[in-house]
Formats: C-alpha cells, sequence, structure tokens
C-alpha cells in the first residue's frame, strides 16, 4: 500500500500506458487505435513531466528568489524534463497528423476504418 | 572559407536545409528537384567520407553543437563504427537519388517535390541517428526518420496505406519504448549524454531500474528493425511502398537501428554489463537463430519476389543482432562487417526489383520471364548481388558470413552456426530459382509473341549506372576486406571485451 502511494505518479502513467496499450494492439477500429496511441504517448509525457517536480518548489527563475541570499537547486524544480516533452508533444502531434491523413486515404481506398472490413476486402 | 574542424556538421545540415529548398523549388519548377537531391546528397556523401578519413587518420571526433560543452549541450561524436555507418546512409542516399529519376516520375508523377522534400528529411534523419552522442536527440531524429518513412510508403499503391499504417503503430511504440527506457536512465543518472552515462552508470549496475531501462530499449530498437517476434509491419510495408522508397528504406533502416543498438550496448552501457550483469546473451542469440530459419523459411513461401526480399531482409537482422550478441570479437566485427556488406547487397537487389518495376509493372515472379535476354546487364548486377547474398567467396557477403561463423565457434553457440548455413543453402534454392524464371519466358507469355519479348529493352542509364555501381562495388568490398578490416573494424570492437 505505501508502495502505491508513495509513487502514485508512477502508478498513473503505467495505469495509463496500458490503456493506451490495449487500445493501439486490440481495438478494430484504426481510429480507436490512434485514440490509444495518443494516451500511450500522453503517459509517457506524463511519467517525464511528473520526474521534474519537487515537494515546495517553484518555477526555475532565479529571479524570484534572488533575496533569499544562496541559490539552492532544491528550491526549485526541474526544468530539462518539461523542456524535453515539448519536443514529444511536438513529435506526437505530428505522428498524430500523419496517422490521421493514413487514415483518410485508407478510408477514400476502401470506405471503411473498420479493420477487419478491410481485410475482408482485400481477401 | 570553412575549416575542417566544421565538416562533420555538414552531413547533416546539408540534406535538412536542402529539404526546404526542394518544397520551395518545387512550387515553381518540378524538374530542379530531383538535380538539388542529387548536389545535397553528393556533398553529404563528401563531408562523410571526409570524416571517415580524418577518423581513421586521426580518431575520434567530438563535435560541440554551438559551442556547448557537454553533457549541458549537445555533442556529435563519431568513431570509426559510426563513421563508417554515415558513409553507407550518404553512398546510398546518393546512389537512390540519382536512380529515383525515372523511378519516380513514372510511379510518382504529381507528387515530385513531396517525394524528394521527404527523401533529403529521411537521409538527415538517418544521419542525425547515427552521428548523435545524446540519448534524447536519437529520439527525435528517430521520429524524424520513422514519420517521413511512413509517409513515404503510404504514397505507394494497393495496401501501401494500410501496411504504411501498421508500420506506424507499430514504429510508435518502438520509439516510445526507448523514450521510457531513457526516462529511466534519466532519473538513474541526471544525463542524455552518451559518454556522460558512460560513465555514470557502473556504479548503478545493480540497479533494477537500469535492468528495466535497458531492456526497454532494447525492445523499442528491436521493434525499429523488425527482429523476428517483432517484424510483423516489414514485409508489407516495404513490398507495397514505391520503388524508390524501398529502395532508400530497405537498406538503411534495419542497418541503423542494429548501429543504434550497438551504440547502446557498448557506448552508453558497458560490455561488462550487457553480457555479464544482464546475462541474456544466449537467448538473444537464440531469437536470432529463431529469426534467421523463420525469416529464410518465410521467404521460401513467397510468390513475390519484392515480398520474398523483405523476409530476407528479416534473416539479415538476425545475422547482425546474433553475431553482436555472440559476445567476442569474431562475433561483433562479423555484425559490424555486415552492417557494410548487408546493406550494399540490399541494395543491389532492391535497385534490380525497382528496374523490374519500371519494365514490367509489377514484381510478381510472372514477370520475371526471360529477363536475361531483354536485360542483360541488370541481370548480371543481381547474380553478383544473389551471390553475395548466398555468400560466394569473391562477393562481399562471405566474409562477413565467415567472421559470423568463426564466433559461433569461439562462442560455443552451434545453433547459430547451423542458421546460418541453412539460410546460406535456402538463399540458394531462392535465388537459383530465379535465375531460373528468368531465363525462359514465363507461363503466360508463352503461347504469344515469345520471338517478339526477346529482344535487348534494358532499363535507362539513369538507373542502370547506379545499379552497376553498387554490383562492382560489392566485388571491390569482398576484394578489400582486409583493408576494411584492418582500418575501420577492429576499432568498433569496444574496450573491455
Amino acid at each position: 500500500m505505501e508502495l502505491i502511494l508513495a509513487k502514485y505518479n508512477y502508478w498513473i502513467y503505467v495505469f495509463l500506458m496500458m490503456i493506451g496499450f490495449y487500445a493501439m494492439i486490440v481495438k478494430n477500429n484504426l481510429v480507436k487505435k490512434i485514440i490509444g496511441m495518443s494516451i500511450f504517448q500522453t503517459a509517457i509525457i506524463l511519467f517525464y513531466v511528473s520526474i521534474g517536480a519537487k515537494k515546495g518548489a517553484t518555477i526555475p527563475i532565479i529571479e524570484h528568489h534572488a533575496h533569499s541570499g544562496a541559490i539552492d537547486p532544491a528550491h526549485y524544480i526541474n526544468p530539462l524534463p518539461h523542456v524535453l516533452m515539448l519536443t514529444a508533444i511536438v513529435v506526437s502531434v505530428s505522428t498524430l497528423g500523419v496517422a490521421l491523413a493514413l487514415i483518410l486515404k485508407i478510408y477514400h481506398q476502401y470506405g471503411t476504418v473498420e479493420e477487419d472490413e478491410i481485410l475482408e476486402q482485400i481477401q | 572559407m570553412i575549416s575542417a574542424a566544421q565538416i562533420p556538421i555538414f552531413i547533416v545540415i546539408v540534406p535538412f536545409l536542402a529539404a526546404f529548398l526542394i518544397s520551395i523549388a518545387g512550387l515553381f519548377k518540378e524538374k530542379y528537384c530531383q538535380p538539388l537531391s542529387v548536389l545535397a546528397m553528393s556533398v553529404s556523401l563528401y563531408a562523410a567520407v571526409a570524416t571517415l578519413i580524418h577518423v581513421i587518420n586521426h580518431g575520434v571526433i567530438h563535435y560541440h553543437l554551438g559551442g556547448w560543452p557537454p553533457p549541458i549541450g549537445i555533442e556529435y561524436v563519431i568513431d570509426h563504427l559510426n563513421a563508417m555507418v554515415l558513409v553507407i546512409v550518404s553512398f546510398v542516399g546518393f546512389i537512390v537519388s540519382i536512380y529515383s529519376k525515372k523511378s519516380v516520375e513514372q510511379e510518382l508523377p504529381d507528387k515530385i517535390p513531396q517525394f524528394y522534400t521527404l527523401y533529403n528529411l529521411l537521409v538527415t534523419g538517418l544521419l542525425g541517428i547515427t552521428i548523435t552522442g545524446d540519448a534524447f536527440n536519437l529520439y527525435v531524429l528517430l521520429e524524424i526518420t520513422a514519420l517521413t518513412t511512413y509517409a513515404l510508403i503510404a504514397v505507394g499503391r494497393g495496401r501501401a496505406a494500410l501496411s504504411g499504417f501498421n508500420y506506424l503503430i507499430m514504429g510508435t511504440i518502438g520509439a516510445s519504448f526507448y523514450l521510457l527506457g531513457v526516462g529511466h536512465l534519466y532519473i538513474m543518472t541526471g544525463s542524455l549524454n552518451m559518454a556522460d552515462l558512460h560513465q555514470l552508470l557502473p556504479s548503478l549496475y545493480g540497479s533494477g531500474a537500469i535492468f528495466i531501462a535497458f531492456l526497454l530499449i532494447l525492445i523499442g530498437v528491436w521493434l525499429k528493425m523488425a527482429f523476428f517476434p517483432m517484424h510483423g509491419w516489414l514485409p508489407n510495408a516495404y513490398t507495397y511502398a514505391p520503388s524508390s522508397t524501398s529502395c532508400l528504406v530497405a537498406p538503411l533502416m534495419t542497418k541503423v537501428s542494429v548501429y543504434v543498438m550497438i551504440r547502446i550496448m557498448f557506448s552508453v552501457f558497458s560490455p561488462k554489463f550487457t553480457f555479464q550483469e544482464f546475462s541474456f546473451h544466449e537467448i538473444v542469440v537464440w531469437l536470432a537463430v529463431v529469426a534467421i530459419v523463420g525469416g529464410s523459411l518465410f521467404a521460401l513461401t513467397q510468390k513475390d519476389f519484392k515480398k520474398m526480399l523483405t523476409y530476407l531482409i528479416i534473416a539479415e537482422v538476425g545475422y547482425m543482432v546474433g553475431g553482436v550478441w555472440l559476445a567476442n570479437h569474431n562475433g561483433i566485427m562479423g555484425a559490424v562487417l555486415h552492417i557494410l556488406n548487408d546493406s550494399m547487397m540490399t541494395l543491389c537487389m532492391f535497385l534490380v526489383v525497382g528496374i523490374i518495376v519500371y519494365k514490367t509493372k509489377g514484381h510478381h515472379f510472372d514477370n520475371l520471364g526471360s529477363l536475361y535476354k531483354k536485360m542483360p546487364f541488370t541481370m548480371a548486377a543481381f547474380t553478383i548481388g544473389a551471390l553475395s547474398m548466398i555468400g560466394v567467396p569473391p562477393t562481399a557477403g562471405f566474409f562477413s558470413k565467415w567472421y559470423l561463423i568463426l564466433g559461433a565457434i569461439d562462442a560455443n553457440q552451434w545453433e547459430f552456426l547451423v542458421a546460418l548455413i541453412f539460410s546460406s543453402l535456402v538463399n540458394v534454392v531462392l535465388f537459383f530459382r530465379i535465375i531460373e524464371f528468368a531465363y525462359y519466358p514465363s507461363f503466360s507469355n508463352q503461347h504469344g509473341d515469345a520471338h517478339g519479348s526477346e529482344k535487348i529493352d534494358e532499363a535507362p542509364a539513369s538507373m542502370l549506372v547506379p545499379l552497376l555501381i553498387v554490383a562492382a562495388g560489392l566485388l571491390v568490398i569482398g576484394v578489400f576486406t582486409g583493408k576494411i578490416v584492418t582500418y575501420i573494424i577492429q576499432y568498433t570492437i569496444p574496450n573491455g571485451l
């Protein structure tokens, strides 16, 4: 129980990631697969964002604490994972865009976005 | 005047800027797109070769982007291994950009600027993956490569869009696993620079998080390279892609992923961790055996030339992964040499397929009838490529296979030796069957004008010359294997093995 409460951020990301993973693998509808993919990527982004946070820390702008003398890193949250995730968000948005464009092309070609119906047409 | 120290950045930045230039040029004159692409690739190839020579003469290059020293800034690190991979990538990019002109005009007449824009971005991504010394930078470039590949595959006809979509799903899972692994490393060490990680990790080797990080990164990279149980996306994606796309993607994507795996195993982690703490290397070699045997057997069941080749790629990935995980000098040397040889062999084969598609509009076995009479030069190049895939001595394929076999004997992993020999025998069957199909007229043609169809009808020079260069290259690499091993390959073996 303590393990769950102390590291709840990790449990949340694992839970979300498994939801996304399930949807990507199991769902028959291509759009639902894409929704799963988004959840999957968002879970990883949350994981990164949560590891930068600290209890009682503030945003990493040094001027805010200039009056208190020496600068202590413990007073600031770690900005690096957040900055990395800006890039990861851009990547996931563009993946989503490409995926939706592909679904559009598939829909024009087969007239459906259900995977089993498409495979039936190919047979 | 550009100083010599700045050369490494040109390898990556030139194709990157060319991508934008091409998309602008495409608005005005479509015919400028392909020459611009060739120009960018030749500059990149020149810079890559210059870098390789510099590395051979003076040792490892560290290039700090924007002058920021690592671990804060992003660093390019070029040693013998990735200098070689850079030359391979830019060479394939250069050859295919010349070759693609006719093929793209025929298959994608209304998408020429888009094709070359994505083409340059794809090569940029592959070069960037190879050159970077930063674990997160590698992820971003991996996704740049993947996104452009999805688009380049999906512009094909037939099932291309659906196969591209399946690749997108699997590729995203792979890249996400990699990102998650890097996240675990960052939590434990607070660094993303590969050299820095290499310094920081040894004190943490007992930790479960590091173990999981290694496993996640490996699974991610294996998904990207289509290692056997995770290969499902590859055959359809590469078969239904346009010819020029598959010529570029098939030789490079899997090989660059193998390079990433070697980089993670030895430069981020260390041989000690990979082979002693992780201690699964015998299982991985068994997986490689399954990949080789499975890939070969699936290839046997195909009735389509291009699809048969895609299954052979899966078998070849097994060669390289197995070779690295044999955990001895000969195995790793064989695997690194096979990165070079296999990319050239696969390129040769897919160039032949591209020409066959250009001339006969298909890549089924039925399309191969009488090709030896119609296209003697193309089929001569094909024969050299086939002999190299089988592993006949003067060609390149023999030497890497030889090192891999020696490595299997050194490691006492006889199952890998058996798999290598089995796959060579299957390749004999596969390629001699193709040669037979191509010597005689196909069944569907036999009633019709058999005499009329046997005139020489060779491919255009812009497709034939690149193919002949690559085929000659297979022989040259084979003859000079000793020199390549002395100057490049032997330095790629990690310290402490």
